[in-house]
């Protein structure tokens, strides 16, 4: 009895009592929900392209954050350090189509995702080699982010808007809706798309495999340098962030794989969801802790009963 | 030819985390050292590895070393994993490893079993398992100057005499792993005591750097402290968190894993006021760490850029190296004999004296609290400091600070026998 009134009394009672709170959580949410689209975005493209589950993308993350501060702590102006980090990624997209991608073509899927693994362990290696393992702080204020916070009264409390979060979720919207513009509408974007349909017909009608490859895998750097700048703001640049990239993971299942509104939609939900389920059931009942397993909770319910997400491509296969 | 190139360089990363060699000669002393200066945890494995091979090769270059035998220093890289650091113990123990510093609790419960079996004893310094303090229990293990259990007793001690806690609620965030729960226990046992309570926050490895949740709770429960056993990318989130919720900065305080230049460094302004104790000086002004910046650091045979020797993490490591380099020489004394075996470490562990005086003549004086080793306390005197962030680095802001022996020791002593009752052919020691 205790039980259930602790799941559907008593959450309910405090949303009432604390109002600011209720809204700080639903912002705090968003905020978590917009990054989190835009990392499993950085995922979507490369698998919309190549099929390719792209493991690197987390150290992605990490390797544009850490190439941009260490470009900037040679004394290089925020911004020149900002396009100098998008040529190294630019740089890296072209080599890991030349080196890894092209020469794997036609491999099983498993060979593909498993050289992912092998770029992850590189870029590590060389993240540390080149940056050393000690975390830095992003340069927020250089790159013109807001900083402070503006406050809104509400029933008694306040609701706290940190105005990084509000820039983050601006850009990160942004870029989202860029992306998807791009891959709709201009020439490129219908290439890609073809390309994620056949690729041998692709082929046939003279668009270029390896040309395509290295765009998204510039564009999941591009994605992956913004979710590390947001993100790091929030804390630090550090090996431990590729980590929060593995909430993108049940972003995906829930949003499917190749769906770019998926990714937008399912990271809304894992950022809302998390949030309310860990203060106003999670702590109550199971003592807290509970934001690093809920997503994958979902995660695995979709895979149960809805395999292929809620916008992803129903798979279906004559045996 | 590049593909190969590459293909080489993944291979070498691989094969790169378990690099020894093998040591052996007449004069010297092997010192393992278990580092991690890479993975998650890199920010801290850094600078203490640092500190602790700075102080052995400064005693090369000054002295020649101790009692005639030089110093040799051999990093094996962890990453802070527990099956690592094993790998690590498995490939150094064989060259004359005199004891082992895991730096990481995980290691350290894994090495603690081994240690009697292979005769090297291991000093988890201010980490690890609390109840390792029974001296009488756990003849191999050592975890001088203090265990979590007399830390947390004397932050407590430490907000009583700035407010009380009588009637206060006290929030406890902690990395969700066996180190971050270790002083729960304490916590239980003096809430009622002392008349306070106490709510737990719980952050995930996986969740260090994505502490929203977490904060929205704290700031649901409304503690009149928070208490923080971090490590890593965990401190300066959840710093830069607190800020964010205004939770007021003088009344959160880490442990001494959680109040390193590198945990605020990130955090900056928005850190002033945030407190952590401590256990080692701060600064380089200490005729020791002068010795380490003439004779190391300056000479270029240290891996420590200038401006970080002295912070905090750096100096952990090499008061850590202090504690060695006092035990061996105790050793050699008690032996007779100036290449010693971890048999003969472990007596000098159990009989070092780092009194104030030996303090100012190594060139420490006032650096950390004066520690009497003995057979039954493998813990010392579990004094601590509180220091705190005054926007740009860290000012020692309390005297040495006593943990409440009176409920830690009984605890101590509990929680040993129910870990020697739990093996199979567990050896105590008597110590009369």
């Amino acid at each position: 009895m205790e039980l259930l009134k602790q799941i559907f009394v008593e959450p309910f009672e405090v949303m009432y009592a604390l109002p600011d709170l209720l809204l700080q959580t639903l912002w705090e949410g968003f905020v978590s929900g917009t990054l989190y689209s835009l990392i499993a975005l950085g995922f979507v493209l490369i698998f919309k392209a190549s099929g390719v589950f792209n493991f690197a993308q987390g150290i992605m993350v990490v390797f544009a954050a850490l190439t941009l501060v260490g470009i900037h702590a040679f004394g290089v102006p925020a911004f020149l350090a900002v396009i100098l980090t998008l040529g190294v990624m630019a740089l890296l997209a072209f080599t890991v189509v030349r080196v890894v991608m092209k020469p794997l073509v036609n491999q099983p899927d498993i060979i593909l995702f498993m050289s992912t693994i092998g770029i992850t362990f590189i870029l590590i290696a060389g993240g540390q080699l080149i940056f050393g393992g000690e975390p830095k702080a992003m340069i927020t204020e250089e790159l013109g982010l807001p900083t402070g916070a503006s406050d809104w009264e509400v029933g008694g409390g306040i609701v706290i808007f940190q105005h990084i979060d509000i820039a983050a979720a601006v850009i990160a919207a942004l870029l989202i809706a860029g992306l998807a513009l791009f891959f709709n509408k201009t020439k490129t974007g219908r290439a890609l798309r073809a390309v994620a349909d056949d690729h041998q017909a692709a082929l046939s009608v003279g668009i270029s495999l390896e040309y395509i490859w290295v765009v998204v895998w510039f564009a999941a750097g591009v994605v992956a340098l913004t979710a590390g700048i947001l993100w790091a703001a929030k804390s630090d640049v550090s090996f431990a962030l590729q980590v929060v990239a593995l909430k993108a993971l049940p972003v995906l299942v829930l949003g499917g794989f190749t769906s770019i509104p998926g990714a937008i939609v399912g990271g809304l939900i894992i950022g809302f969801g998390e949030k309310l389920f860990d203060l106003y059931w999670g702590v109550p009942i199971l003592g807290g802790g509970t934001e690093s397993w809920f997503a994958f909770i979902i995660a695995l319910l979709f895979l149960l009963y809805r395999p292929e997400g809620l916008f992803g491509e129903k798979l279906i296969e004559r045996i | 030819m590049l593909k190969k190139l590459i293909l080489g360089a993944a291979a070498l990363a691989v094969a790169g985390t378990v690099q020894v060699t093998t040591v052996s000669a007449e004069d010297t002393l092997y010192i393992p050292s278990l580092s991690y200066r890479t993975g998650p945890f890199a920010g801290a494995g850094g600078p203490i590895s640092n500190g602790f091979a700075d102080y052995f090769n400064m005693l090369n270059e000054r002295d020649g070393g101790i009692g005639g035998a030089k110093l040799v220093v051999e990093e094996c890289e962890t990453a802070y994993n527990a099956q690592k650091g094993v790998e690590c113990y498995e490939a150094t123990k064989g060259n004359g490893a005199l004891a082992y510093n895991p730096y990481s609790t995980g290691i350290t419960l894994q090495l603690i079993p081994k240690a009697p079996v292979d005769q090297i004893p291991v000093l988890s310094m201010g980490y690890g398992l609390s109840a390792a303090a029974v001296g009488e229990k756990f003849p191999w293990t050592f975890n001088y100057p203090a265990s979590y259990w007399s830390q947390m007793s004397s932050i407590l001690k430490y907000i009583d005499a700035n407010g009380g806690v009588k009637g206060k609620k006290i929030g406890f965030i902690y990395l969700d792993v066996g180190y971050g729960k270790e002083p729960i226990p304490l916590l239980d046992k003096l809430a009622p005591e002392m008349g306070f309570e106490w709510v737990g926050f719980p952050v995930g490895v996986k969740e260090m750097q994505n502490q929203g949740a977490t904060w929205l709770n704290v700031r649901k429960e409304r503690p009149d402290w928070m208490i923080m056993w971090g490590f890593g990318a965990m401190n300066p989130t959840a710093i830069k968190e607190a800020a964010k919720i205004r939770f007021p900065m003088d009344k959160f305080i880490g442990n001494w894993w959680a109040g390193a230049h590198a945990d605020l460094e990130p955090v900056g302004e928005a850190g002033k006021g945030y407190k952590a104790s401590s256990f080692s000086g701060i600064g380089t002004d200490f005729p020791a760490l002068q010795d380490v910046i003439k004779y190391v650091v300056d000479a270029g045979k240290s891996q420590a850029k200038k401006e970080d020797v002295g912070k905090v993490l750096y100096n952990r490591g090499l008061f850590n190296a202090v504690i060695m380099a006092e035990a061996i020489r105790a050793g050699q004394k008690s032996s007779g004999k100036v290449k010693i075996t971890g048999v003969e470490m472990r007596d000098g562990l159990e009989s070092f004296v780092l009194d104030e005086a030996r303090l100012k003549e190594i060139g420490l004086e006032g650096f950390t609290a004066p520690i009497t080793a003995s057979c039954k306390d493998h813990e010392g005197s579990g004094a601590i400091f509180v220091q705190q962030w005054d926007g740009k680095t860290w000012n020692r802001i309390s005297d040495l600070i006593p943990p409440m022996t009176d409920v830690v020791k009984p605890l101590l002593e509990e929680a040993a026998d129910k870990y020697v009752s739990e093996q199979t052919d567990w050896k105590t020691q008597s110590c009369g």
